[in-house]
């Protein structure tokens, strides 16, 4: 009992972000541990490469998913936002270098009208970030599937080594998606949308009494989500070289990065968290999917073992109290009572 | 106010009371009736474009096939009013699928006890969803998207992603036969006999003291630990009804689309729809159960409606997303109409009655309540 709450003691003190990098060096030293049992090395820079090729699509939505949640509200329209853009790009390029810039800026134009749209119906008709989002989802999906039987476009040469060149074993996009983040950060902790964007997603009412345009971070949160999966949506593109109606949501992103962003210590409900946290989110996920791979496990299990580390990761600083604030009136949290006598019951 | 109060304040409530047909249309116009408008709004499209579809054999069927998303729906009520979500659904119904078809096979002595193993397993999926979100304190949004992943990965790997398994006929039966030769409707579907009872159950727990505390947790979790309220008991009892619900659906399903990995796939989502469509309140506490039971019927008559239309299929999400959309901001704006407009007449109405009654406080020359 006594070590227990020592432990908890220990545990509360360390920042969500720090707990997320302590599992994420937990799982480079079983994944370390487990290749070097199949006579593989996990460091090998062809190996670190493929892990952070992994992170970026991931990496490009979890960071616009941590904006969005931060502020309060969700995307679940992510995938088909991706898969959208990646059928733009490709279109528009047509196989042509010279069609780079406007295909790029097309499925990014496009990308950032959805965004508008979701950060409006959210901030000003007042629906719930899940439904807008949802019901955007499946406005796009339906869209998708009526107008593209199959792949589509074709990507140049040019654009294609975006997606397949790298410095040493760290790939170009990662680099790109490491520059997202750094901007994502600096958004947040250098400007005034930034902090209106945390104190909107503590709590709304209060952000609107303090003189706080609530709906200008709203919106702004879910344009930049919906940017950066259009971004993702690029990447894609460039990887496999056409545009495709289902990559999006055959990739499941829009739960897996959420998922990304709440293991990365980011409260669902707002108010709290960092980039910083989000990456070694999706970086574990990365990993994990790496060592899956090398060890080849059957592929259906792969989703076990990713259901069962999210839950297990996120109850593992879960139960900290969220609040570090001084009890106010002298008691614990209000629900601390009633849940001991529970536990006597 | 409550001062002044007459002691007869009963009475006074009640003569505040509106009568039962303006109650009526008072519900009506909140979004959890107005989705008993537009349901027979649809129907009447329906039937206009379809006049056979009036019939009360096609009617009778239509219900049939919307059970097992209405049973869903019902099932994801409890959770979502409770202030949580069960993204686990349809990974429950798929799961559920595969047992029945794989325990069960020809075997007809088989299909009580797989029946009775997979009520068991629904339960205990929603226990432990339930007890990972209360007690653990994850996001139930986590808890139940590791839960789908898991369990669906679990069936996977099991079928290899295949169709396999065929369950006797007696236990496809349930999701397909009925009562034959009945007056007027020719044949009953049991899945509109199981819908009934399970909203009727429904209905009855909602008025139960458990009903009463799953809504005041949903509203407001402390204060309902405060008053005494075992909240984490209350939440996972929600989450269990949950899976079992879609354990029944998948139980109806196994009779109507047989065994397939496939079956369940994309549930939870459309049983939010269906609820969110029913006027709940996603974060809890408001909404009433038969409401979130005739958003799956909306919905499911909207696709009814495309599909006589002549619509293609794949325009199906499409329209799905602009109504959720159009209904959620519409019941936003209601809920607020309400809150903001109601606090005014209801108060200046009960000044009128107990104004009436009460006699100048002492010291003064005014009566009434004294604001």
């Amino acid at each position: 009992m006594n070590s227990t709450r020592k432990a908890g003691g220990f545990f509360a003190r360390l920042s969500s972000t720090r707990i997320v990098y302590l599992v994420a060096l937990l799982t480079l030293i079983v994944g370390a541990v487990l290749v070097a049992t199949t006579g593989r090395n996990f460091f090998s820079p062809g190996n670190i490469s493929s892990i952070l090729t992994g992170t970026s699509v991931l990496g490009f939505i979890a960071i616009g998913q941590t904006l969005v949640i931060l502020v309060g509200s969700l995307d679940l329209s992510v995938p088909y936002v991706a898969s959208l853009t990646s059928l733009i790009a490709a279109g528009v390029m047509a196989n042509s270098s010279a069609n780079i810039l406007p295909g790029v800026l097309l499925a990014l134009g496009a990308a950032a009208v959805i965004g508008l749209a979701n950060g409006l119906i959210v901030a000003g008709l007042k629906v719930h970030g899940f439904i807008a989002t949802l019901g955007m989802g499946l406005i796009i999906s339906g869209y998708l599937a009526t107008n593209f039987k199959g792949s589509f476009g074709q990507a140049p040469f040019a654009f294609r080594l975006v997606g397949a060149t790298g410095l040493g074993p760290v790939p170009i996009s990662t680099l790109i998606m490491l520059g997202c983040a750094v901007l994502a950060m600096l958004l947040l902790h250098r400007t005034r949308t930034g902090h209106h964007i945390y104190a909107v997603g503590g709590d709304l009412n209060v952000a609107r009494m303090s003189g706080i345009r609530v709906q200008t971070p709203i919106i702004t949160a879910h344009v930049l989500c919906s940017l950066l999966a259009g971004m993702a949506g690029l990447l894609l593109a460039s990887r496999l070289g056409v545009g495709s109606p289902t990559v999006g949501s055959q990739g499941g992103y829009d739960l897996l990065s959420i998922a990304a962003v709440v293991l990365g210590g980011t409260l669902l409900s707002g108010g709290k968290g960092t980039i910083t946290g989000t990456l070694g989110g999706v970086l574990i996920f990365a990993m994990l999917d790496n060592i899956m791979s090398v060890m080849q496990v059957n592929p259906f299990l792969k989703d076990v073992v990713r259901g069962v580390v999210i839950v297990v990761a996120v109850a593992v600083y879960a139960r900290r109290s969220i609040v570090k604030r001084q009890p106010r009136f002298g008691h614990g949290q209000p629900e601390e009572p009633a849940r001991k006598q529970e536990v006597a019951a | 106010m409550s001062r002044t109060m007459p002691p007869a304040g009963a009475a006074v409530l009640e003569q505040n009371r509106a009568g039962a047909g303006e109650r009526f249309l008072r519900g009506l116009a909140t979004p959890g009736g107005a989705v008993f408008l537009l349901l027979v709004a649809l129907l009447a499209a329906i039937i206009v474009a379809n006049p056979s579809f009036g019939e009360p054999e096609s009617l009778i069927r239509f219900i049939g096939r919307t059970a097992p998303i209405a049973i869903a729906a019902i099932g994801q009520y409890f959770v979502i009013v409770a202030g949580e979500f069960d993204l686990s659904m349809g990974s429950v119904v798929t799961m559920q699928v595969i047992v029945a078809g794989n325990l069960i096979g020809d075997d007809d002595a088989k299909v009580l006890p797989v029946l009775l193993l997979m009520l068991v397993l629904g339960a205990l999926i929603g226990l432990i969803n339930g007890l990972v979100t209360t007690l653990l304190k994850v996001p139930s949004f986590i808890v139940t998207l590791g839960m789908m992943l898991a369990l669906f990965g679990l069936v996977m790997f099991w079928t290899g992603g295949a169709a396999q398994g065929n369950p006797a006929d007696s236990f496809r039966q349930i999701g397909r036969g009925g009562i034959q030769d009945v007056p007027v409707f020719g044949v009953i579907p049991y899945p509109v006999i199981i819908l009934a009872v399970a909203a009727a159950l429904g209905f009855w727990l909602m008025r139960r003291p458990y009903g009463r505390t799953l809504i005041a947790a949903g509203d407001n979790s402390a204060a309902a630990a405060l008053t005494g309220a075992r909240v984490w008991w209350v939440r996972t009892r929600a989450f269990m009804l949950s899976s079992l619900a879609a354990t029944v659906s998948g139980i109806l399903l196994v009779g109507y689309a047989g065994v397939h990995p496939s079956v369940g796939r994309g549930y939870e989502f459309t049983a939010i729809t269906a609820v969110v469509l029913g006027g709940v309140v996603l974060g809890g506490g408001r909404g009433w159960l038969l409401s979130a039971a005739a958003g799956a019927f909306a919905l499911e008559s909207l696709f009814t409606l495309l599909n006589f239309l002549g619509v293609e299929s794949t325009w199906r999400d499409t329209v799905q997303g602009v109504i959720i959309i159009v209904a959620v901001a519409a019941a936003a704006r209601s809920w607020q109409r309400r809150r903001r407009g109601s606090a005014l007449p209801a108060r200046a109405e009960q000044h009128r009655i107990t104004a009436t009654s009460a006699k100048p406080a002492e010291g003064t020359e005014q009566g009434g309540n004294g604001y």
